[in-house]
């Protein structure tokens, strides 16, 4: 395993209707932020957000997996009522429950040239699991 | 898919019989040509649909079927109550009754030369679209209380439209037993300001020409010429039936142990029809349905508005309006018995035949128009329901081209702008907020809706009556 694979980062997987979100990381939590990142790419070039504003977000679930697609529709819902982007995440988990912070701004169809909004993250290849190189995996399909 | 897995019914029936827990077969309507490209994931999630509690007579796949959300885009499957059947929050999808809206506008192409770009203009300016996009309409408490029960009846009563439309509608415009109450205010917060907005992704607006037709007695019952100019709406429920779909999805994912329901796939999350989460999504999702067509007429309001800023003194009026992504309370035919059953349609239209007493006096004699969007710069069509498609998948249709590539895939091997400017070489002008999204909608990323369509008039699911053109696409 070469030390690039070791830094968290995020990837997008095929659907044919839709598109996957995929967040690997050496933490869970990490994993969890870098999948959103992958959300937040479906929609536009992150690198077109600004930090200008941040919310708090909190989820609790009764396992793992729901927790991530907890976590990925309270940002989907956030972004959709508050009219934000959001380009940086900071997660802490504790068993099931999570706490975050998601830093971006309000998006500007010209600025940011949204492609689609979500609408929703579903079950489908929902998994949060720890990969053969001890690295954390957080992925699902969302419905675009 | 590989065809050995299936016994070829007839030219476009493919069956695979129930086995194992699969209580009734799995049909699926296609040609050779379509089936042989379709994914194998239709095969896993239609027998999948199969093992569902209280399912009847089969469960069926449309022509466009693709990889869905525990049900194929394109599955149809109906449930009987007292059999313990179940209704599924990912049977409706989360855009719930996504459908087509076609106007008649009385111009035709010659009215539309040297107006062509201010028109375009000006629906892009009158019809919000895209990511983000804001209505002027903004619903407190008790409006959206009143539209969650009243769908496009509650919009005319606004001021939104005309009476005359409600006729031209689906269940007249508003689906009964819809329950506000059941709808969360996470789900009302999020559509507050969205009434009367296009959405993004594969929806439009579209000013289309009529270019041919195929069945001249069906086309001059619904008002169709050569050469005349429609408009059609393709949008759902927006950000309200996306959050009732997040949440009953998890509901009922979280429940199955509870309601002792086996799920070969957690997708298929669902609740029996007759439990109080099955009667709780069904209020919920009707709120949905009423929302969507409530929204759909509030878009035609404002289509008329912009029409008339070019068009001082033309009548619009609605040919038809459809849903896709529904679960209907029908009468239906079941073992040679009239009954009710409640119709899953997910990427799928109804298709009522002729006589059926829920079409308007006008369609009752030929059968209801079923609408299918193409993809930007291609084809749409308009068909027309048959008496088989009672038998065949209970008065069920396609519903549109379905994607080839994903848009990933599209983004790669297209860019926004050189596809603007190749249509308008083509004579289509498109207007969008993101050339992304443009890309990702290239006309090349889906199927051909042309072999879909012509599969489902093969099948009899619905008849061939006209094809329309593009001439002005607003894309969400």
């Amino acid at each position: 395993m070469t030390d690039n694979a070791q830094i968290p980062h995020w990837e997008h997987f095929e659907h044919k209707a839709d598109i996957g979100i995929r967040g690997i990381a050496p933490t869970l939590a990490e994993a969890f932020e870098q999948a959103a990142l992958a959300m937040t790419s479906v929609i536009c070039d992150p690198d077109l957000i600004l930090e200008h504003q941040s919310v708090e977000v909190s989820c609790q679930a009764d396992d793992i997996e729901f927790l991530f697609l907890d976590w990925i529709n309270e940002l989907i819902y956030l972004m959709a009522v508050k009219g934000l982007l959001f380009k940086r995440f900071q997660v802490v988990i504790n068993d099931n429950s999570l706490i975050a912070t998601a830093s971006g701004e309000p998006a500007d169809p010209v600025k940011h040239q949204p492609a689609v909004e979500i609408k929703g993250a579903t079950l489908t290849e929902l998994a949060v699991r720890q990969t053969e190189d001890g690295l954390w995996l957080a992925q699902c399909v969302v419905d675009v | 898919m590989d065809v050995k897995q299936f016994i070829q019914r007839d030219e476009t029936c493919w069956e695979i019989p129930a086995k194992g827990v699969m209580r009734v077969p799995a049909l699926i309507y296609a040609d050779a040509s379509l089936i042989q490209t379709m994914d194998q994931k239709v095969h896993e999630q239609i027998c999948n649909v199969a093992k569902l509690p209280g399912i009847v007579e089969a469960a069926y796949a449309m022509p466009d079927a693709h990889w869905g959300y525990g049900f194929p885009i394109g599955g149809v499957a109906a449930f009987d109550a007292d059999q313990g059947g179940v209704v599924s929050a990912g049977g409706v999808g989360f855009d719930i009754s996504c459908g087509v809206r076609t106007l008649h506008t009385g111009l035709t192409m010659n009215d539309l030369q040297g107006v062509k770009k201010d028109l375009a203009d000006a629906l892009y300016r009158t019809v919000p679209a895209g990511v983000g996009s804001r209505g002027r309409i903004h619903l407190n408490h008790d409006e959206m209380r009143a539209m969650l029960s009243g769908g496009a009846q509650w919009a005319v009563k606004q001021g939104f439209g005309e009476a005359r439309d409600l006729e031209f509608i689906e269940e007249r415009g508003c689906v009964d037993g819809a329950e506000p109450s059941d709808v969360s205010p996470r789900a009302r917060e999020r559509q507050k300001d969205e009434m009367g907005t296009l959405g993004s992704g594969n929806h439009y607006l579209e000013v289309q020409r009529v270019a041919e037709i195929y069945d001249a007695a069906i086309a001059k019952t619904y008002l169709l010429e050569i050469d005349a100019i429609v408009i059609s709406i393709h949008c759902g429920s927006r950000g309200l039936g996306h959050q009732i779909g997040t949440e009953f999805l998890k509901d009922m994912a979280l429940a199955t142990s509870q309601y002792h329901i086996n799920l070969p796939d957690r997708e298929l999350a669902c609740a029996p029809l007759n439990s109080p989460l099955g009667k709780r999504y069904l209020g919920a999702m009707r709120a949905g349905i009423n929302c969507a067509l409530a929204n759909r007429q509030i878009i035609t309001h404002l289509t008329r508005q912009a029409m008339n800023e070019i068009f001082p003194d033309i009548s619009i009026d609605l040919l038809y309006d459809v849903s896709h992504n529904t679960c209907k309370e029908e009468r239906h035919i079941v073992g040679g018995v009239a009954q009710t059953v409640f119709v899953h349609r997910k990427g799928a239209t109804r298709a009522f035949g002729p006589g059926h007493a829920d079409l308007p006096d006008a369609y009752r004699a030929v059968g209801q128009p079923v609408l299918i969007g193409g993809s930007m710069g291609t084809s749409s069509y308009i068909l027309c329901g048959t008496k088989q498609a009672e038998q065949r998948s209970f008065s069920s249709a396609c519903h549109g081209a379905g994607r080839a590539m994903s848009r990933r895939q599209a983004t790669k091997q297209w860019q926004g702008r050189t596809l603007v400017d190749q249509l308008a070489e083509q004579g289509i002008i498109i207007r969008s907020p993101s050339l992304r999204g443009v890309a990702e909608e290239a006309p090349a990323a889906y199927k051909d809706v042309s072999a879909v369509v012509d599969a489902a008039d093969k099948a009899d699911l619905a008849n061939k009556v006209a094809r329309l053109e593009p001439v002005i696409c607003i894309k969400g």
